[in-house]
């Protein structure tokens, strides 16, 4: 197979920074301290089984809840006319302009036991919540960072699916839940997949939102994996382990995912056409 | 005398300010094969999603079996419909394709199973019954989509432009293969589209409509032989329409010459649109001629020969079998039965003579 030259550039950068990084991460992995070859690491990781069950139990509660909200956003606003779907979409859009950080930092402010909710609350004369600090927290972080990309994808979809299917569907006797959950559903498969994995991998992986909102107190394996590079008991070998693992496990769950996507692979051709 | 299953009733449609549909009435009977025919953009489209409950119109109602159905969803009519591109479901198989409404109503699969492979036998595609409808070519696709609807067995089958997107032959062998459906089944079919041969060739009734009116209703051959107005004439086949005036019963003027037909009733000395097909029109020396043109084109059409002829600034055109050559002078004999009269109508003088003009006329309606 020839390479096409226009190609070449995106080869040597996936060379430099994808291929190359992961062939070191599986190195450093498969290293101890003394740089000679061990599964020390792999034991090692293994002592933080619970951080990952943890990590892997939030990600998929966040996902699954960016799924329930986000489905029916995104088939409402399949709903409307056209220029009020662009309108709500920029909508969405806006906030995905600010910093990730301020926005988490903003959530910090609400939560917080002196933050806006709770003054609020003690204005209503009401007692203050528990909120900062506890999973729900970084559940919420996550569904309010992560909600656009569930929403999005499944859209996309969503406004692709040819119309005359629906009436052939109502024609043929379906009433609007039976269109629903006969045509429309199935057809937006490939939308409600990639949704997941791209709120699930980043949900998963990710120690800001933990750290901002859990307070360092609910450790996921971001944290963890960042201890090993930047924290006192410096040692990426275990790092690059706990990564490789956590890698492992991400390409588990897609692969699971996308081998429930067999049917929608008719509705990708078809819209590629 | 069959009964009426079909009924609209000074219907009204308007989009943004522009009308689509204006008073329309029409009554398809039981069993009958009914074809609204006209140029795109004349609403029979509109008429079709009417009676499929898929628009309600602003004013007017639909009746079937003389029940008011005008606010029954399209889910509870017992019509169905066969797409223009089909519209099969992509994510199911042929098999539950065909067997979709039959699901929908709960069926036990004994039945299901039994009714889609005798369904599919009829459109000769049981051999791809587990197929995926992707895989499957144009004409295939729409055989399916015809089972889809018949399984389902409708009282009444609509058909939007079901052949437009298929090929010349399969489209020829699609129109036998339908014709022969209707006649098995006995269902009523209503079909959309905008190819008079087609009308011709398969309906019992055709409906000749264009901007949002019915121009004509009645069967092939009186559509074709006695057309209503100078649009019908145009539409229906090649015609020379001529603005003449009828001096009495059996004789019509024009071109500045006297002629004798077989029209009558007409009022005396009032100006009518005469139709004649250019297949009726003899071709003979200039001195045999009732009247006499050059010649401005001869074109080769395979079983006969189209000319176009000037007589006094005006394109007549001639189907003939005999060879005639471009700039050569020619008279055209005219027989009383060639002759048929209309009363004028917005689209005289409008239609009928084959000059540029008319083309741009034509052009500019088949752009809308």
């Amino acid at each position: 197979m020839k390479i096409k030259l226009s190609l070449v550039p995106y080869i040597i950068w996936m060379l430099i920074f994808v291929i190359i990084p992961v062939i070191l991460i599986i190195y450093f992995s498969f290293t101890d301290i003394n740089k000679s070859l061990s599964f020390d690491n792999i034991l090692e990781a293994g002592k933080y089984s619970q951080v990952f069950l943890r990590s892997i139990i939030i990600g998929a509660i966040s996902t699954v809840l960016c799924l329930i909200i986000g489905y029916p956003a995104a088939y409402l606003i399949s709903k409307v006319k056209l220029k009020y779907q662009n309108f709500l979409i920029m909508l969405l859009m806006i906030p995905m302009w600010t910093s990730f950080l301020l926005r988490t930092y903003a959530w910090m402010t609400l939560l917080e036991y002196n933050g806006l909710i709770n003054k609020l609350l003690v204005f209503l004369g009401l007692p203050r919540l528990n909120m900062i600090n506890t999973p729900g927290a970084i559940i919420l972080g996550m569904v309010y960072n992560f909600l656009p990309y569930m929403i999005l994808p499944i859209y996309n979809i969503l406004v692709k699916i040819d119309k005359k299917i629906i009436e052939a569907a109502q024609d043929l006797g379906a009433n609007k839940f039976k269109v629903f959950t006969k045509i429309i559903f199935p057809l937006s498969l490939p939308g409600i997949i990639s949704g997941i994995t791209m709120v699930f991998v980043p949900s998963v992986s990710t120690f800001v939102i933990s750290k901002m909102l859990g307070g360092g107190s609910i450790l996921v394996i971001g944290d963890l994996i960042e201890m090993q590079f930047l924290g006192n008991n410096y040692n990426p070998y275990l790092g690059s382990c706990i990564s490789l693992i956590l890698m492992i496990i991400i390409m588990i769950c897609m692969k699971i995912m996308n081998s429930l996507d067999t049917q929608s692979n008719y509705t990708e051709k078809r819209t590629k056409k | 005398m069959k009964s009426s299953i079909i009924k609209l009733e000074n219907i009204k449609v308007s989009f943004n300010n522009e009308v689509i549909l204006e008073n329309l009435n029409l009554n398809i009977k039981e069993g009958e094969f009914v074809t609204l025919l006209g140029p795109s953009g004349c609403g029979k489209t509109t008429t079709l999603r009417i009676i499929a409950g898929f628009l309600n119109p602003d004013e007017g109602n639909i009746f079937f079996k003389d029940k008011k159905i005008n606010n029954v969803p399209a889910h509870k009519r017992e019509v169905n419909t066969i797409f223009q591109k089909y519209a099969l479901f992509p994510h199911l198989n042929v098999y539950e394709n065909v067997a979709f409404g039959m699901r929908i109503q709960k069926k036990p699969e004994s039945e299901i199973k039994a009714k889609v492979t005798e369904i599919l036998k009829m459109v000769n595609l049981v051999s791809y019954i587990d197929r995926d409808v992707n895989s499957l070519s144009g004409g295939q696709q729409q055989r399916i989509a015809i089972a889809r609807a018949l399984a389902n067995n409708p009282k009444v089958l609509l058909l939007d432009e079901p052949l437009g997107a298929l090929d010349l032959k399969l489209r020829k062998d699609m129109q036998s293969e339908l014709k022969s459906i209707h006649q098995k089944t006995g269902i009523t079919f209503v079909l959309v589209t905008h190819d008079q041969e087609e009308a011709l060739s398969m309906s019992d009734t055709v409906v000749v409509m264009d901007k949002g009116s019915i121009q004509q209703i009645g069967s092939p051959e009186d559509i074709y032989n006695e057309p209503k107005n100078a649009f019908v004439a145009d539409f229906i086949g090649e015609s020379n329409v001529i603005s003449g005036i009828m001096i009495d019963d059996f004789k019509v003027s024009f071109c500045g010459k006297e002629f004798s037909c077989l029209d009558k009733g007409f009022e005396k000395m009032s100006i009518v649109d005469v139709v004649i097909r250019p297949e009726d029109i003899k071709v003979v020396t200039p001195e045999q001629g009732d009247i006499s043109g050059v010649i401005t084109s001869v074109v080769f059409k395979g079983v006969h020969n189209e000319i176009i002829i000037d007589v006094n600034g005006f394109k007549w055109m001639i189907q003939t079998t005999e060879m005639q050559k471009e700039n050569d002078k020619i008279g055209l004999l005219i027989y009383p039965d060639a002759i048929h009269i209309m009363k004028p109508s917005p689209y005289s003088s409008k239609i009928g003579d084959y000059s540029a003009f008319s083309d741009e006329f034509y052009n500019e309606q088949h752009k809308n």
